[in-house]
């Protein structure tokens, strides 16, 4: 396992390839759906937020309240990214993202963005939300609660050695792409 | 009440063994050291520490859909009254995220109780007993659902089993790993647009490991079952043995008019559960 931590350089993506396990420690910011479009739209980042070398989460946690009034993740997989790829390329150029967390792959827009920006896609464990509820280790805000609901909202966490593997890096290659292509393949010797 | 908080927790914690053999099983069959393994390995520790600790598998905690059979003279009303209750309490208990969205507002009341939020099916049977089984269903699989209309040009499906063999095929190949694979696929051939996707989702309160009584569909599930897992898509789509861990077909009767093959995709993090309640409104069995 690579492990990386937050703040992550330009050079440190560079030299993740598709197949690379990688623990992610530090901090990183959930946004899904909502964030994605009203980032797009222009929308600005809450003051003190910065994605600048940093790591999106496409996650809708489960969080509670403790009896000390604190915020506890109780369940945190990815969720499906797909629905970012309109979105997903041009913000992480505008904000300098250089991870995201998600399940399932992106397109070809975002691969792209991960070349030019020296960005990667990492794939969660989907439905794993126990063993990754675990890797977070605090909240430590929350943006956007009102605006979006829970699910929606900015959660900003910290993180100890978060499981993921690289499945698009930014030498343009796609794991993604890969598999349908071999799966078409074997699909249509056997239809 | 008490007993419906306690179907969804357990549904929302814990895996039914069914399941629970078959992705261990596919473990096994894994390549060590491959990615697919790593993922199953995970999956594996996911299932133990969610059921260890009583916390949802996985944070999206799905349509909520219950499947009752009851008796002649059942009272549907309260037992609609007291499942949204009991959604509710689950709700803040953390058993089920704040998963349910106004469409048109955007608002999320927290609740999870709304239209169509939980959903009810109720089926009168000759029996005095009460079951209730839950269902509840992510929206990465639900995504990846399809409905075909045949003949399907592009695929070159015609309107009989192959045809329905290779549209079904086809939506493994489309949805890849974003379902969340190993998948279930929960398959009606026939219907109305409506009752065909209603049908394919019933399809998942059969148990995983059963044989379909009718001779045709049990040659066709395993027939789809053994191909799909030729196709080297894996486990979250990685590469790998298992794409798919159950298919289960069913047909309904069609108009002359139409043909549609509905295909409903259930993650690996199948929760489905069930149980017979007393007349005192006590779980007396669990079903699974």
């Amino acid at each position: 396992m690579i492990e990386l931590t937050t703040p992550i350089t330009e050079e440190q993506i560079r030299g993740l390839k598709v197949g690379d396990e990688v623990g992610i420690s530090g901090v990183i910011f959930t946004g899904r759906d909502a964030v994605h479009k009203y980032l797009h739209e222009g929308g600005k980042l809450p003051e003190g937020v910065s994605f600048e070398g940093g790591v999106v989460y496409h996650c809708g946690p489960v969080v509670m309240k403790d009896e000390a009034g604190d915020w506890q993740v109780t369940a945190a997989g990815p969720t499906t990214s797909i629905r970012e790829e309109p979105y997903q390329g041009d913000i992480m150029k505008k904000f300098g993202v250089r991870g995201v967390i998600g399940k399932g792959g992106m397109g070809p827009k975002t691969l792209a963005a991960c070349g030019e920006n020296g960005s990667v896609y990492l794939h969660g464990i989907g439905g794993a939300a126990q063993v990754l509820a675990e890797r977070i280790t605090k909240v430590r805000n929350v943006y956007f609660l009102e605006k979006f609901g829970s699910p929606e909202a900015i959660w900003e966490l910290e993180v100890d050695k978060f499981p993921a593997v690289v499945t698009m890096d930014s030498h343009g290659r796609s794991l993604h792409a890969e598999v349908a292509e071999a799966s078409q393949a074997v699909l249509e010797e056997n239809i | 009440m008490e007993s419906l908080i306690e179907i969804i927790r357990r549904t929302s914690a814990e895996i039914p063994d069914d399941v629970q053999r078959s992705i261990l099983a596919a473990l096994k069959n894994e390549k060590e050291g491959t990615i697919a393994e790593s993922a199953m390995k995970i999956i594996e520790k996911n299932m133990e520490l969610a059921k260890k600790k009583s916390q949802p598998i996985c944070q999206d905690t799905g349509s909520i859909l219950f499947y009752i059979n009851c008796p002649v003279g059942f009272d549907q009303l309260a037992f609609g009254d007291t499942a949204r209750a009991a959604v509710m309490e689950a709700t803040k208990k953390g058993f089920l995220r704040q998963n349910s969205v106004d469409s048109l507002s955007g608002k999320n009341d927290g609740t999870n109780v709304g239209p169509g939020s939980p959903t009810f099916h109720f089926h009168q049977h000759a029996k005095d007993t009460v079951q209730v089984r839950l269902v509840l269903k992510g929206g990465g699989c639900e995504n990846v659902g399809a409905q075909y209309s045949l003949p399907n040009t592009k695929l070159n499906a015609n309107r009989d089993l192959d045809g329905c063999r290779k549209v079904i095929l086809d939506a493994v190949q489309q949805a890849q790993g974003k379902g969340c694979g190993p998948g279930i696929l929960g398959v009606c051939i026939g219907g109305d647009r409506a009752t065909g996707y209603d049908f394919s989702k019933t399809q998942f309160l059969r148990d995983l490991d059963d044989r379909n009584d009718n001779a045709e569909l049990d040659v066709l599930e395993q027939d789809v079952l053994n191909t799909a897992n030729k196709l080297g898509i894996g486990p979250m789509g990685f590469g790998g043995k298992t794409t798919l861990l159950g298919v289960k077909v069913t047909a309904a009767n069609r108009l002359p008019a139409s043909f549609f093959v509905s295909v409903s995709y259930m993650c690996w993090a199948f929760r489905r559960h069930g149980a017979m309640l007393k007349t005192d409104g006590d779980i007396g069995e669990w079903l699974y």
